[in-house]
């Protein structure tokens, strides 16, 4: 025993003090970069692939149109639908949304404002269609087309 | 002799498990959801809509038509989406100048200074009864389409990319070999109705 405790007197202490500034860094980076989902998906989107997809620079400035399958088949049927902020909304509700999106904008930059279609990549066109012409009457005409990063359609 | 009188620490052993706490919070609710996608700009409402489709010329109109069973057909012929992005590149250039291919117009545009450029235009025909996923594929193609030729063109010119060149470069590249897409006004093309 007292071999033991001759050895053992000191104990190696690390510092802790360090870790917490790596972990406040990794706080602060991932508090600066979360952005909370404003509206939670009632449909499902999968966009489709596509090559040429580029980033949209300025987030403030999208709003969102998802259209898609309800994920409540029971309730909503399995008619794609369109959801607009949180809740199913028809084609005629477009110009509403859209004005009130543009409300909340500043005046300068109503005019940059995009509107991303987020759609299933099964819908029919009919529904976007008639969602593209509502969004020409509302003069929103700059839009996305929201695809991911894909070729496989190529091969 | 007095020892000196010790400072009081305080324990910081806990502040990082608070911080942890909130990393694991802020982890959790990240979603790194960066859009990504097609830009296009929609043509506003015109009411006279006759006018301006009359003065195009047949020549001058690259008909891309997807129908209801998602079958592509361009200029008349079927296609596999495959070839159309070769093909939409002989149609925005017309190397050879060939009659039934877009006529050009001479134009003074600054780094290249009078050129000829081509009046074509690309439409894009869909039925209601289309896949958002087969448009968005021929939307895509097309696009390819404009991007190659312009970036051979970035190549040729300024030896860079066009995505590298400054804004000015960039524009007097878009008017060389300008890439206009037009969304027709909806149709219904026929081959299975309306939405499924």
């Amino acid at each position: 025993m007292a071999v033991f405790r001759k050895k053992g007197g000191r104990k190696a202490k690390l510092t802790l003090s360090s870790m917490s500034d790596i972990v406040f860094m990794f706080l602060f980076f991932f508090m600066v970069t979360t952005t909370f989902r404003s509206a939670s998906l009632k449909v499902r989107v999968h966009v489709p692939g596509a090559t040429e997809v580029k980033k949209i620079e300025n987030k403030s400035l999208v709003s969102y149109i998802y259209i898609g399958f309800p994920f409540n088949v029971k309730m909503y049927g399995t008619e794609p639908r369109i959801q607009l902020n949180d809740t199913f909304k028809e084609v005629d509700d477009i110009r509403d949304f859209i004005a009130s999106e543009r409300a909340q904008k500043s005046e300068a930059d109503q005019t940059k404002m995009t509107v991303s279609l987020k759609i299933d990549k099964d819908v029919k066109m009919g529904i976007v269609t008639d969602v593209k012409q509502a969004l020409r009457r509302a003069s929103a005409l700059k839009i996305n087309y929201s695809g991911r990063k894909d070729d496989s359609y190529l091969k | 002799m007095r020892k000196a009188p010790e400072i009081p620490e305080i324990n910081t052993g806990s502040s990082a498990d608070m911080a942890f706490l909130l990393l694991i919070f802020f982890l959790v609710t990240t979603t790194f959801d960066t859009d990504k996608g097609i830009i296009r700009m929609l043509p506003p409402i015109v009411e006279k809509q006759e006018k301006a489709e009359s003065k195009v010329k047949e020549r001058n109109v690259f008909v891309v038509l997807v129908n209801a069973k998602d079958q592509l057909l361009v200029e008349g012929e079927l296609m596999d989406i495959r070839q159309l992005r070769e093909k939409t590149k002989e149609f925005l250039l017309n190397p050879l100048d060939l009659p039934n291919l877009p006529e050009k117009e001479e134009k003074d545009i600054p780094y290249f200074g009078k050129v000829r450029v081509s009046k074509g235009v690309i439409s894009l025909q869909n039925d209601r009864g289309t896949s958002y996923g087969k448009y968005l594929e021929v939307q895509n193609e097309l696009t390819a389409a404009g991007n190659e030729i312009k970036d051979q063109i970035a190549m040729q010119k300024f030896n860079k990319h066009f995505d590298d060149l400054p804004e000015d470069q960039q524009d007097a590249i878009k008017q060389y070999v300008p890439v206009m897409i037009s969304e027709a006004e909806p149709k219904n093309i026929g081959a299975g109705k309306g939405r499924k």
